[in-house]
């Protein structure tokens, strides 16, 4: 077994010779100097999942960097979470490092966000999918149900088989939402316009319906898609992040079949599937964790923000491929039933169990 | 077993010189340190992980990685830069695992208290403690010949059995916390019990069993969370009601700073372990389990019924997962548990079993220093990969599970009575 001297010999000059052929360039001029130090430390802690979850993680870090971007004053840094057992440690160490402003994502960090805020008045947080009345902490919740609305309006017009279908990652309400929006977009379709587009998957007055139990599970995604395709839904709206992906695999193997993607414009997060997805339920993340990180840097403390219609945190994507496949007459109903949602109208029959308190 | 005779090692000039006469003990101690026993296995498994990570990190620098593209201009550059980033991300690992050097200057100017030094060593406890029960489980089983990979699915039966008894009950702290601590060794006993019973009554191979029960805990998990008997009536998220304060395992530390969570199920964990060390080492029932372990054929025609020892050493086996669910749910945990409280706890189980040799001592180091690695893995992100805990821990096994290649790479002398190779029967 021993290693023969020759063989060692011959590995020594394959590595000399490797190291030479990658490492002959030119060193860099010393003493190239280190960007300004940023005053404004902004902290984020993810839940599970990771900041590349493709999920509201994901979201949230982009709109950290936004920020960042915006304003060279401003530093932005994450430490990730593999369950609920390191957010205490995590908020602390962020505590400890002198974080200016610290965001906790998920709702089920909120109790925690609440404590280590309490703790420390001096701190601004923030809480991402959570509602917090302790002073210090800003709470980013998003009506969903608006847009998720919208979605099913235009599933119910754009159906050809009259059968639509939705399925959930899990039975939370940051995803049972959309769910309740979709199903009472398409009831509303049906009342308006005299149509039957039946919705599989979801019972809002039940609240029971079709969910992987498993956000990461494209297997079993595609599977519930291609069941409900079998029983005549030619447009699904998955709503289960990463695993929503199954969904666009089984529309693509399946001619006529489309998909209302979930979270972020789905045209954008898969570019190569854009053929299949006709729209997407929007919620800018993103957009309003930028404006905390800058409000933050302001000055500004606690509040409450709630992503709607009307202030453009929640929307419906554009339909990228299907733009010519939607009728200028649903645009127009869809823009319309955008206003009157906006206005508050009681009668489109649009209300979640799951929508945070209107602010 | 090999014996080799033409490995060259680096032994002293004395060695051969005299054979009448013993060495020195330097000589002898030496000679230990060139031996591939089982010792210094582990020991050279543990620096060459560290080794493998050191490489890792410089290469996943990519200050680092552009420090080597100009080497042969400036070596300098390269070697400092890899240098630091290897001595800051080891170094940041020790801090969050073990003792932050800043935070003694912060106490010395007066901004930090004992409890800020005392956490780094109370998270790798806290981390290392469902190791400790788990690594026990997975350990005592392979004793017995049985490959445990069930410690994960026990584990979540020991959760759910704990949480109910924690949540639904209202009894005086003196009674609650033992009673609920015992239903989720009960809970994880039983389902432990049922790939020894497959096993005994039908030959099922308890590997498959247990893997697939895994899976059923798994997603029974999950129902039982969101039925309205589990689920928490005052949050929306897919998290149960919480532990009554009577059935939450008080923290060891709450007196120095309530922010220290290591708490009672560490010496829980350490009563455990000297339990198993009785049970194999003194009692009738584990010098069975080790007879059985060792050769069952022969066991069987001693009189020894082969069945029943199967059913009874998963089921303790399976207590023991059980208890780490029970540490999870009444301790860190008392808020409530989720899918994901469980991670995977079960499975490094069987890694901290194979790395403490099945031997209950060794489980109880071998638990510690992987708390510690993903104490400090957690507390160092993002400056160090969070990943880089679960990166060393499965180049720690990988070398102990494979003696011969630490022996080939270090080469080292083979040891007397041969390499000891950890086995698990049954295949």
């Amino acid at each position: 077994m021993a290693v023969k001297p020759y063989k060692l010999a011959l590995a020594g000059v394959a590595a000399t010779g490797l190291i030479t052929l990658t490492a002959c360039g030119e060193a860099p001029e010393e003493g190239s100097g280190d960007d300004a130090e940023a005053s404004f430390q902004a902290c984020m802690v993810t839940d599970s999942g990771g900041v590349d979850d493709k999920s509201f993680n994901e979201s949230s870090w982009a709109g950290m960097n936004d920020a960042a971007e915006e304003n060279p004053d401003i530093d932005v840094d994450y430490k990730e979470s593999s369950n609920e057992s390191d957010y205490d440690p995590n908020l602390q160490a962020w505590v400890d490092d002198g974080c200016d402003f610290i965001v906790g994502v998920g709702g089920l960090m909120t109790e925690n966000v609440n404590t280590a805020a309490t703790n420390n008045p001096d701190i601004p947080f923030a809480t991402v999918d959570g509602f917090s009345e302790v002073e210090n902490v800003h709470s980013i919740q998003f009506d969903t149900a608006q847009s998720a609305f919208l979605a099913g309006y235009l599933a119910a017009a754009q159906t050809e088989t009259g059968t639509v279908a939705t399925w959930g990652g899990a039975k939370i309400p940051p995803v049972t939402i959309f769910m309740d929006g979709f199903v009472q977009g398409v009831a509303y379709h049906n009342e308006a316009k005299g149509t039957d587009v039946q919705v599989l998957g979801w019972d809002p007055e039940s609240q029971e319906g079709t969910f992987t139990d498993d956000f990461e599970d494209t297997s079993a995604g595609k599977s519930l898609s291609e069941t409900f395709i079998s029983q005549g839904a030619d447009i699904i709206h998955p709503v289960a992040g990463p695993a929503g992906t199954g969904a666009v695999t089984a529309a693509g193997e399946n001619e006529g079949v489309s998909v209302i993607w979930v979270d972020v414009d789905g045209c954008e997060s898969l570019p190569d599937d854009c053929s299949v997805i006709l729209s997407s339920a929007e919620k800018g993340l993103a957009v309003a964790v930028k404006d905390a990180v800058l409000a933050a840097y302001d000055g500004e403390v606690g509040g409450s923000y709630t992503g709607t219609l009307e202030n453009g945190g929640v929307s419906l994507a554009p339909f990228h491929e299907f733009e010519d496949a939607v009728s200028e007459e649903t645009k127009t109903e869809l823009e319309e039933i955008q206003q009157r949602i906006i206005d508050g109208d009681e009668s489109l029959g649009l209300n979640s169990p799951s929508s945070p308190a209107a602010s | 077993m090999t014996t080799e005779t033409a490995t060259p090692t680096p032994e002293p000039p004395e060695a051969g010189e005299r054979p009448d006469k013993r060495p020195p003990f330097m000589v002898l101690f030496g000679r230990y340190l060139t031996e591939a026993n089982s010792v210094m296995v582990t020991v050279y498994s543990l620096l060459l992980a560290f080794l493998i990570g050191a490489i890792l990190l410089i290469v996943s620098d990519e200050t680092v990685r552009g420090t080597w593209s100009y080497f042969f201009s400036r070596p300098t550059d390269a070697l400092e830069a890899s240098w630091q980033v290897v001595s800051n991300s080891y170094r940041a690992l020790f801090e969050g695992a073990i003792l932050n050097f800043n935070t003694i200057d912060r106490m010395a100017a007066g901004t930090a208290e004992i409890g800020d030094l005392l956490r780094p060593i109370s998270q790798t406890l806290t981390y290392a403690t469902p190791l400790i029960f788990t690594g026990l489980a997975v350990g005592l089983a392979f004793r017995a010949g049985l490959f445990n990979i069930g410690a994960q699915g026990q584990m979540i039966f020991g959760m759910i059995g704990a949480l109910i008894v924690g949540f639904s009950l209202n009894l005086p702290a003196i009674l609650h916390l033992p009673l609920a601590v015992l239903a989720g060794a009960v809970a994880g006993a039983a389902f432990g019990a049922v790939p020894g019973v497959l096993k005994a009554t039908t030959g099922a191979h308890e590997v498959i069993s247990s893997i697939m029960l895994n899976n059923i805990a798994g997603l029974f998990l999950v129902w039982a969370i969101g039925t309205s008997f589990m689920h928490s009536e005052t949050r929306s998220e897919l998290v149960t009601k919480p532990v009554e304060d009577s059935a939450s395992l008080p923290l060891l530390l709450g007196f120095v700073d309530d922010g220290l969570r290591v708490n009672l199920a560490l010496l829980i964990g350490v009563a455990a372990a000297v339990f198993v060390w009785w049970l194999l080492s003194k009692s009738t029932f584990g010098y069975r389990i080790r007879a059985v372990g060792f050769n069952e054929h022969a066991s069987s025609t001693a009189g020894m019924n082969i069945g029943r020892t199967y059913v009874t050493t998963m089921s303790v086996a399976g207590g023991l997962a059980g208890l780490a669910g029970a540490a999870l749910t009444l301790g860190v945990g008392s808020g409530g548990i989720t899918t994901n409280t469980a991670l995977e706890y079960g499975f490094d189980g069987i890694t901290v079993a194979l790395l403490g040799r099945a031997n209950p001592g060794g489980i109880i180091a071998a638990a510690l220093l992987f708390g510690a690695l993903k104490a400090g893995a957690l507390d160092a992100q993002p400056d160090v990969p969070v990943d880089m805990s679960t990166l060393l821990q499965a180049t720690i096994v990988l070398f102990i599970a494979a003696p011969a290649l630490v022996k080939a790479i270090l080469r080292l002398r083979a040891p007397r009575g041969g390499l000891v190779t950890l086995e698990a029967k049954g295949w």
